[in-house]
Parts: structure tokens; sequence; C-alpha cells
């Protein structure tokens, strides 16, 4: 009884007609990042049927977040997706800091500092689903144009935190440090370089017309399908629904500073293609430098930097929540980035931690929308959705 | 929306034994559903225009331990036009001499998202979902022995010949 399931797949692959083929796509080729395989029955050119097989990653995160105390289990969050470590970093400290009950007293500065750099690892992930995107596509400039830009952000992260990308930096009740002096006078420099190269990198690929054409009408995703797939971030916005967990959430110190939600609007072919996930991250990364602008001018203006200011003042000697179960759920650059824990109250490890991760509901839709297409368009759906297999099988 | 209300709904609809107790200590309030009953609760709590949670956030399955001898499934829903979550949660005794996996509806005809999140309970909790359409292991190979997320789990020594500890 429960090896139907198994059976099942073995008998349709076993059943492809004459015609057709199974045609194995990864786990080295370019567009599926070296870790996932895609089983495609085909004919000829079009793609029949998708089936993608992970799990070539699969590091265990929850079992080991279940050996480890919750501020142990930080460096372990900053892997699972790791363009974006901030951010997974500050979803799992907020859970945990609710649990704990002590998410009201978090310093102002700290809470600023944590959106500022959650913001530029938000750019910085956009800035690889962009490059890599125009790779998939066939152009190389935008990426070595994409990575260059990165690298800013790479060596800002790096000087505050004192690592590259896997960062450590926000912890429960705090910060690992304060931002090193001069931090914030160098944010506004990189704003005021990045933005005309935005501009540049619009003209290069947004306004491409090869880029438009491979793009614009393929792989459309319908509103109600995405909601029913659980899909989130740019793949859910990009069907054209305002829908952003840092507004509706209002966590941390989002709700204080402004900034529109970019959606899809189908402006060169039908709403939920591919073009409009790629052009919801160009505006996003826009959205985020406002943000970054904001945070900046609070931290010199209101939030100084005084001697005696101590980012780990509010840190727990000892992190043992109550017995409860709780779900925090956080904006990620892909989406909605999930945490379920079961606290036993006894001890400091959780009892269970689910991690509900945006890219593993995104990719589920990928047999849905490619139903059909050519093999060709594949590769741009593939690169559209922008998931990260690290945090896939976690 | 308020707990009270989508508790009258359900009440309502399906009658009191659908509703098998609650949790109202913490922070996240949750209702716990009798485990046949699911997939029709998140059908009506999805379609139905007063509570609409179209949109289901997470799923987990939990093993609660040796000591309790009981598995259990916590959905996470969220209302996209109401800005309101919900959390529900089945529970299934297993018994321990037979080789019978704890059993659970499969609400992947509702929520697609579940299709995967239950692959995924099954691969590491060993959840069977009835009624799911594919019901494989998704991160682990398919002949891989063991569920490793359950409690009791040992580490497997081997894989095909391979040391692996």
């Amino acid at each position: 009884m429960y090896n139907e399931g198994l059976e099942n797949y073995r008998k349709k692959i076993a059943s492809v007609k004459a015609d057709e083929m199974v045609l194995n796509m990864g786990p080295q080729h370019p567009s599926t990042h070296g870790v996932l395989r895609l089983e495609l029955i085909t004919d000829g050119e079009i793609v029949r049927e998708v089936i993608p097989h992970m799990g070539y990653l699969h590091r265990c995160f929850e079992k080991h977040a279940e050996m480890l105390t919750y501020q142990q289990t930080i460096p372990f969050t900053d892997r699972m997706d790791y363009l974006a470590s901030m951010n997974n970093s500050h979803a799992w400290v907020m859970g945990v800091e609710r649990m704990m009950g002590i998410d009201k007293e978090i310093p102002k500065r700290v809470e600023y500092i944590r959106v500022l750099v959650c913001e530029m690892n938000r750019i910085a992930s956009h800035l690889i689903a962009i490059g890599t995107y125009g790779i998939d596509i066939g152009a190389f400039t935008p990426f070595l144009w994409c990575f260059r830009d990165r690298e800013h952000i790479m060596g800002m992260l790096e000087w505050a935190s004192g690592s590259r990308m896997l960062y450590n930096y926000i912890w429960v009740g705090g910060l690992f440090y304060d931002l090193p002096v001069g931090f914030e006078e160098r944010c506004l420099e990189f704003i005021s370089y990045f933005k005309p190269k935005m501009v540049e990198l619009n003209q290069l690929l947004t306004d491409n017309q090869v880029f438009i054409n491979r793009t614009a009408n393929v792989g459309i995703l319908p509103l109600d399908v995405a909601i029913n797939y659980g899909c989130s971030g740019p793949m859910l916005r990009g069907s054209g629904l305002k829908y952003d967990l840092r507004r509706i959430d209002g966590y941390s110190a989002y709700p204080e500073l402004e900034f529109d939600i970019p959606v899809g609007t189908g402006l060169m072919g039908k709403v939920g293609d591919c073009w409009d996930r790629y052009k919801v991250r160009v505006d996003e990364i826009e959205q985020s430098l406002k943000i970054m602008e904001q945070c900046v001018n609070r931290l010199q203006k209101e939030l100084k930097r005084t001697p005696d200011f101590d980012p780990r003042a509010k840190l727990p000697r000892k992190l043992t929540p109550k017995a409860q179960d709780f779900y925090i759920r956080a904006e990620n650059p892909r989406g909605e980035l999930g945490f379920y824990f079961i606290a036993d109250g006894k001890t400091e490890k959780p009892f269970r931690v689910k991690s509900r991760a945006p890219s593993f509901c995104n990719l589920s839709v990928l047999s849905e929308i490619s139903k059909g297409v050519l093999i060709a368009d594949l590769v741009a759906i593939v690169g559209s959705i922008d998931f990260m297999l690290g945090e896939v099988d976690r | 929306m308020i707990f009270e209300d989508i508790k009258n709904i359900l009440i309502t609809k399906f009658g009191s034994d659908i509703i098998v107790g609650e949790e109202t200590s913490g922070l996240q309030w949750a209702l716990l559903i009798a485990p046949q009953n699911i997939t029709a609760v998140c059908l009506e709590l999805r379609d139905n225009p007063a509570t609409y949670f179209d949109f289901l956030s997470n799923l987990s399955g939990v093993d609660y331990g040796t000591a309790e001898n009981r598995f259990g499934v916590v959905y996470h829903l969220a209302s996209i036009p109401y800005h309101t979550q919900l959390t529900l949660k089945v529970s299934c005794t297993i018994n321990p001499d037979a080789d019978a996996l704890p059993t659970c509806q499969s609400v992947s005809s509702v929520y697609k998202t579940a299709e995967w999140h239950e692959r995924e309970a099954y691969d590491m909790l060993g959840i069977f979902f009835k009624n799911h359409p594919d019901m494989r292991r998704i991160l682990l190979p398919d002949d891989w022995e063991g569920f490793p997320l359950r409690k009791d789990y040992v580490e497997a020594e081997e894989y095909k010949g391979i040391k692996i500890k």
C-alpha cells in the first residue's frame, strides 16, 4: 500500500510512447544550478511533463536544529538560502524573540541596523537572480555587471560581520557587533554609485528586445494557481497581487518605513509571465534602495552610535522559551520564509523545527506551468522562479 | 474574523464532533480537528466567503515522542484578503506493535502546495497521507529505510554498501 506512489511513477516513466522521450535535465545543467534533476517527458521539442527530483544537498537542517540550542542554529539558517543569509537569520531570530516575549524590548538602533543589512542582502540576492537569469537566456554581460555591483554589498557586509556570505550577524536579542564606524556614509556612497548602474542595467537587459521575446508570454502563472500552490515573493507578486509580508505583518522597523510593493502588470505580455517576475525583482531593488536610504538617515540623525551602546545588551543569558508552538513568517527575497517551532519549556533546544522555505513551494509549481512549452522556454521558466536549492532540500 | 467565529462556522456546518479540542494558551491559538475530517474542514475554510483561508503557508508533521506514541500534522493557513492566520492540528496514534504507518487525510485536493509538503512529511516522519496523488519520498532516495526525523530514528550505518557514518 505504501509503495503505490512509487509504482505509479515507474509505470508512468515506462509507458512513454514510441515518439516520446525521457530526458534528464541536470543536475549539471546550468539552469538547474547544479543540484536539481528535472526529468522531462518530451515529444520532440515540446515538454509534455516535468518531474523534479531534489535532495542532492539534503543536509538535515531540521534534525540539526533539534540537536542545537536556538543561538547555535543561527549559522545554520544562514546556510539555507546562502544568497540572503541576513534575511534568514532575521526570521529565525524574530521567532525566538517572540517566543521569549522580548521582541518589544529590542533597541530601535538594532532594529534599523537589521532592516538595513537585510535590504542590502535583498539587493545582492536580486542582483544574482537577474544576472544569472541573463545567462539562462544567453546574455553574459548583465551577469558580470550584476556581480560587480553585488561585490560592493558583499564587501560592506563583510566589513560589518567579518564574513563574506554566511554572516551570523543578527542574534537573538541584538546583533553580534554594532556597525563599524563609517558604515552609514559608505552606504550612502554605494546608493549614489548604484542608482545610475541600475539605469544602465535596464537599458542592457530590461528593454532588450531579444530578452523580451524570450521571456514575455512564457511560463504564465495565473494568480489563482500561484496562491493554490503556495507561491510567494516575486512569484506571487509577478502574477499581480500586492502581497508583501513586510507590510502585512509589519515586523521589525518596516511599519515606520516608506516603500511601494511592485507587482507584475503584464507590460510586455500577459500578467504573470517570466518577464513580469523579472521586472518585479528589478523594481524591488529600487524600493530596497529607498528603504536603505531611510534607515541610514535615521541611524545617522536619531539613532546615533553612542560609546555605551551595546548591541548585545538584550541577549538573554539562557534561552528557554516556555512550552508552546509558534509559527513565524517573514518576507525573504524569494518569498515567505517561515519557521515552525515547538518548545517544550524545559530545555534550550527546540523540540521540533520545521522550516517553510519559499523556494520549496515556488518550485512545486514548475510542473504545472511548464506543460507543453518548448525545452528552451523551460530554461527561461526555471530561471524566472529563482529558486535556491539550499532551502528546497535544506 | 476571530477564533470563536471560525469555530461557530465549522460547528454549524459539520456538527460539534468536528473540533476535538483547542489550544488557547500560546501566542497562536489552534483548533484540533478530527483527522478523518481535515480535508472537508480545509475546503470549507477555503471556500467560505467569511473565512477565505486560501493560502496554506505551512504543513508540518510532528513526532511527539515515543512516550506519547502520537504523531501530528500542523496546518498554518493564511487568508490573503482578510490578513488573518489560523492553525489547525490533527493527531493520530499508532500501534507500536504493528508495522503500520500513522495515517492522515491528504489536503492536496484543496491546496496543491500540500502535495510536496505531505511528501516531505512522509519522507521525514513516515506519516502516510490517504488520497494523495503521488505519495513518494521527496528528499531521500526511494529505497531509503526509516524516517530520519522520528525521535527513535537510528542513523543508518551504510547505504548500498557505502559507509555513511
